[in-house]
């Protein structure tokens, strides 16, 4: 008899804890799908991570219209050689009869049939303009893409050093980074290209090293924040070495804020290395590279005003991409800002 | 709070020894011979001794780290290459001319960003919100050589012969001079003296100097020179202003105590004014702190492309001409100037925002 009630009671308490756990377990998933979601959609059971992120992104508007420009840009890197109709350094003398500097020629918007159409003009070499603006998609992307690269690796490497490590490793990393950061970027990378000599790869060395703090800081911070968190320490009772716990389970972390910092930091990177370029100590001529472009012909502003607007607007637009892909990656993965 | 200040200020002695260090190291890591580098390839064996000799480079390299501060803080950053003159002196001159562009553009960008900042704010989601935030956009995208190069273009070549034309470069028009305001008020100065210098670094603002001197000619010719390059180089510090001034807007338009303002029935102007603005402009003033680093780098290009003898400029010249001591002198006041503006803006906050608590 007293065999029975207790047995019953330990049903009911059974009935009562699986009530409440399943009640909490509800809420809890529930709370999780509210945040990752943004609004109340009841089927996540089939929401992966992956999904659920790629949905957000795509509820931003600027992220979509950054993503669209920068697909675009990609394809035309790609299929420079099929868009272009000359090679973005052939001489155009002796091939057509065409002079230097001609303003921008299309057939369809009533140019001439006679004269040879050259829908951004020539430059002061007698190259197709077009051609090389296309062309410069691809150094301007290559650089972008590099230097951040770079960056990313090395910064992560030292913010994570130093958050997970701590004590004097990440006092004397940090004040390397903080000397770093007291310069202003661009002035910088002037002063290492100006010691090391110019040049596009040494203007890429340059714009590198001066973004490393930005991803140092990033990284340390998210060290910082799950570093003492009951999933690491766990990872450490289950005899996870040091090397595996910090890139299995603490530096995962870091990556949404990575990835937003990174987008931002190309179009940084972009503008800084045309800027380079500009002023003569980034790529050399012949590349058909933006800045350089602009830089070599600056003097015909007046005279030729073309050639210095393409190749501007180019850089204009992918800057623009990754500034506003950026924008939208960082809205999308950082619920706390979501407005 | 004293303490706070005092910390704060102490903080930033590593962050300048490690400037100066930076700077050092750079100036030996310059492949080659430090002599032919200096001097030219062309240098002689006799010369190349003497020189290292005269520059201390024979001696081991913390010593040479020692002189090398020791020089800096009695503000002796060698002689220019190419000019054979002070580095000091050279940055005297050249200083007044890239500060007055600075600030302009600074004010500039203060007072179109923070208003459309505001407006965006309060007007979120219209016409007017997308309108600032593309332009915004727009505008820290802008490589500032090539909007400074078309606004040349517009102002310079396709409004000629309007009222609205405006010189493509220079600080100052041909035939008109800015006579020293010392000069115009007889001041007895004598040439090479300290208060020399320091009325000429004054005077060399021409904005300030005609101001003082009452001379509006050359005020408006001086503003009509500096209406272009000081727009080009506002423009992304406007950029980055308008768009925390908008999201910090957003945040405090938010927060209870703006419903309570509002329900006390106050007017919305003096909710959002008063209120609001007030609290939402912590986060921009940190930022316009740090927007002076952008505009020095700007000054680089915006000076090149305008003409301006200004600071920027010469530090391009002396890349170009592999003029190191400029190089590395000119890094140093304009690294140590950031470092100084931010550590200003972080004392600022102590008496903008008593709230803070310091530690």
């Amino acid at each position: 008899m007293a065999d029975k009630t207790k047995n019953k009671k330990v049903q009911s308490d059974e009935k009562l804890k699986g009530l409440v756990i399943g009640h909490d377990a509800h809420a809890f998933i529930e709370s999780i799908t509210k945040i990752d979601n943004g609004d109340t959609d009841k089927d996540y059971r089939a929401n992966s991570l992956f999904r659920l992120t790629m949905r957000r992104i795509v509820r931003q508007r600027s992220a979509v219209i950054g993503g669209s420009i920068l697909l675009f840009l990609i394809l035309v890197a790609i299929f420079a050689p099929v868009i272009a109709p000359f090679d973005p350094n052939f001489v155009l003398i002796g091939h057509e009869d065409i002079k230097r500097r001609t303003d921008p020629c299309i057939h369809l918007l009533g140019c001439p049939e006679d004269q040879p159409q050259h829908i951004l003009g020539t430059d002061g070499n007698v190259r197709d303009v077009f051609s090389r603006v296309i062309f410069g998609t691809r150094v301007s992307l290559m650089i972008g893409f590099t230097t951040v690269g770079f960056a990313i690796i090395i910064g992560t490497l030292l913010g994570a050093l130093g958050g997970f490590l701590g004590g004097w490793v990440d006092n004397i990393i940090m004040r390397v980074m903080d000397v770093l950061l007291a310069f202003p970027s661009l002035l910088l990378a002037i002063a290492i290209v100006a010691v090391l000599g110019h040049g596009l790869q040494n203007a890429l060395l340059a714009i590198a090293i001066v973004a490393i703090p930005v991803y140092a800081r990033v990284v340390r911070a998210s060290v910082l924040s799950v570093k003492e968190q009951e999933f690491v320490s766990a990872s450490r009772a289950l005899g996870g070495s040091s090397a595996h716990v910090l890139f299995r389970r603490v530096l995962p972390n870091a990556v949404p804020p990575l990835i937003v910092q990174g987008t931002l930091g190309i179009a940084t990177a972009i503008l800084d290395a045309a800027a380079l370029s500009f002023l003569g100590l980034g790529a050399q001529p012949p590349t058909a590279e933006w800045g350089t472009m602009l830089g070599s012909e600056r003097n015909q502003i007046f005279t030729a005003p073309h050639l210095v607007f393409f190749p501007g607007l180019a850089i204009m637009i992918t800057v623009l991409a990754f500034n506003l892909l950026g924008d939208g990656l960082r809205d999308a993965i950082d619920p706390r800002l979501k407005q | 709070m004293t303490q706070y200040a005092i910390r704060r200020i102490l903080y930033s002695i590593p962050v300048i020894f490690g400037i100066l260090l930076v700077t050092f190291v750079m100036a030996r890591a310059i492949p080659g011979d430090p002599c032919k580098a200096m001097l030219g390839e062309k240098a002689s064996a006799e010369v190349c001794e003497r020189f290292t000799r005269e520059h201390g480079l024979d001696k081991p390299i913390p010593v040479q780290f020692g002189v090398y501060m020791k020089n800096i803080f009695s503000g002796d950053f060698g002689d220019s290459i190419r000019f054979s003159r002070p580095v000091t002196t050279i940055l005297l001159e050249r200083l007044p001319t890239t500060i007055e562009l600075g600030l302009i553009a600074l004010f500039l960008a203060v007072l179109v960003g923070i208003p459309a900042g505001v407006i965006a704010a309060v007007r979120r989601n219209t016409a007017a919100d997308v309108g600032v935030m593309i332009a915004a956009n727009t505008g820290v995208s802008m490589p500032v050589y090539w909007l400074g190069l078309l606004l040349a273009y517009v102002f310079a070549l396709l409004l000629k012969d309007t009222p609205f034309w405006l010189p493509p470069s220079g600080r100052i028009s041909a035939g008109v001079t800015a006579i020293p305001f010392y000069e115009v008020f007889q001041w007895a100065v004598v040439e090479g003296t300290a208060k020399y210098t320091f009325l000429e670094f004054f005077a060399n603002m021409y904005i300030l100097n005609s101001i003082i001197s009452g001379d509006w000619e050359v005020l408006s010719d001086v503003i009509k020179h500096l209406i272009l390059p000081a727009v080009a180089l506002s423009t992304i510090p406007l950029a980055i202003i308008a768009r925390m001034t908008r999201s910090s807007m957003l945040e405090v338009l938010r927060q209870d105590y703006i419903r309570t303002a509002r329900a006390k029935g106050l007017f919305e102007r003096f909710v959002i004014l008063k209120h609001a603005l007030r609290n939402a402009l912590l986060p921009v003033i940190t930022i316009i702190g740090l927007q002076v680093g952008t505009l020095f780098a700007g000054a680089v290009l915006t000076e090149t492309i305008f003409g301006f003898a200004g600071v920027g400029r010469m530090l391009f010249e002396a890349i170009t001409a592999r003029d190191f001591p400029i190089v590395q002198g000119f890094t140093i006041v304009i690294a140590v100037g950031y470092v100084a503006v931010n550590l200003l803006v972080d004392l600022s906050y102590v008496f903008i925002d008593p709230r803070i608590r310091l530690d």
